[in-house]
C-alpha cells in the first residue's frame, strides 16, 4: 500500500500516541479505498491520502479535546534558534556550533518539539517541513486559503525552535543560559 | 534589498514560493551578506533536520490488520486511485 510509513509517521505526530496513530492510519486506508473524497485521476494520489488522513484525525479526535501539554507559546522572533546558538563556542572546527547542536539533536527531541504544538501548527508544519507539500497542496489538505497556511507554518516554525532550544537547554545538549541577575546592578 | 526585508520572506524563500524576481533580490542580498546567508543556512539544515528525524516504520501488525480490513470492505478495489500508483499489482489487474 502507497505512502504508508510517512501516513503512519504523521499520524503518530498528530495524536502523539501509537494505538491511536493506528486506528486513524486504518481508518485513512479504509475511506481511501472507499473512494471517500471522491479522488480525481491525475490529482495528486499522495496529498488526496493527507487529506483523508487529516480530516479523519480532525473529526476523530478534536473532539476528545484532551491536549494536556499543548500550550501556545508567544511567537519568538526571527532566526529564534540560530540566535540563540549563535553565542556558543565551537566545539569542533570546521563546523559551526549552530550546525553542530543541530545534528546532535535526537529524535526523541525532535518528535517531542513537534508533537507539543498546537493542533492547527503541527498539521501545517508536519505537512511543509517533513512531507514537503506546497503552500496550495497545503491549503487543499487542510481546507483553509493560502494566508493561513502561511500564517499557521510561520507562527509554528518559531513556536518549533522555541521549543526546540527548551529542550536543548533541558538535556544539556546546549549550556544553561545564565539566569539575569538585575539585583546585582541596583 | 536589506536585512529586515529578507529575514521577513526567509520561509517564501526556502518553500521556493516567491516569485523568481524575487527570489534574485533575496539570493543576491545572502551573496553580499554573510550574517543573512548564515541564517538561512541554519534554517535550511533545521528543515532537514526536523524532516529526517520524523520517520516511523509502520508495524507489521497494522499492515496485516489494514490488508484484513480492506479485504473486508469487499468488492473491487476503485480503480482511480490505484492507477496513479506505479508498480502496484491491484492496479494492473484492474486494468486487464
Amino acid at each position: 500500500m502507497p505512502y504508508m510509513d510517512p501516513l503512519y509517521s504523521a499520524a503518530l505526530r498528530m495524536t502523539r500516541n501509537a494505538a491511536d496513530a493506528e486506528d486513524l492510519v486504518q481508518e485513512t486506508y479504509l475511506r481511501a479505498y472507499r473512494g471517500f473524497g471522491g479522488f480525481q485521476e491525475g490529482t495528486n494520489l499522495k496529498a488526496w491520502l493527507y487529506k483523508i488522513l487529516t480530516n479523519t484525525f480532525i473529526n476523530m479526535y478534536r473532539a476528545k479535546k484532551r491536549r494536556p501539554h499543548e500550550v501556545d507559546f508567544d511567537d519568538a522572533e526571527d532566526f529564534f534558534l540560530f540566535r540563540r546558538l549563535g553565542g556558543l563556542e565551537a566545539a569542533e572546527a570546521g563546523k559551526t556550533p549552530e550546525v553542530q547542536v543541530l545534528e546532535a539533536m535526537p529524535e526523541s527531541v525532535v518528535k517531542e518539539a513537534i508533537e507539543a504544538l498546537p493542533e492547527q501548527f503541527r498539521v501545517a508544519v508536519l505537512l511543509a517541513d517533513v512531507e514537503g507539500f506546497s503552500y496550495k497542496e497545503i491549503a487543499e489538505i487542510t481546507g483553509v486559503p493560502i494566508g493561513t497556511v502561511m500564517s499557521r507554518l510561520h507562527r509554528g516554525r518559531k513556536q518549533l525552535q522555541a521549543r526546540l532550544w527548551d529542550f536543548a537547554v533541558e538535556r544539556g545538549l546546549v549550556p544553561r543560559p545564565p539566569q539575569p541577575e538585575p539585583d546585582r546592578s541596583r | 534589498m536589506d536585512c529586515e526585508q529578507s529575514i521577513r520572506e526567509v520561509y517564501l524563500y526556502l518553500d521556493g514560493e516567491l516569485t523568481r524576481y524575487r527570489r534574485w533580490q533575496i539570493t543576491r542580498h545572502l551573496n553580499r551578506c554573510p550574517p543573512c546567508q548564515q541564517g538561512f543556512d541554519f534554517e535550511l539544515e533545521l528543515r532537514e533536520v526536523v524532516a529526517t528525524r520524523c520517520h516511523d516504520e509502520v508495524p507489521d501488525a497494522l499492515k496485516q490488520r489494514i490488508a484484513e480490513a480492506i479485504g473486508l470492505v469487499g468488492g473491487p478495489l476503485r480503480p482511480e486511485p490505484l492507477r496513479a500508483v506505479d508498480g502496484d499489482p491491484a492496479a494492473d489487474e484492474s486494468e486487464r
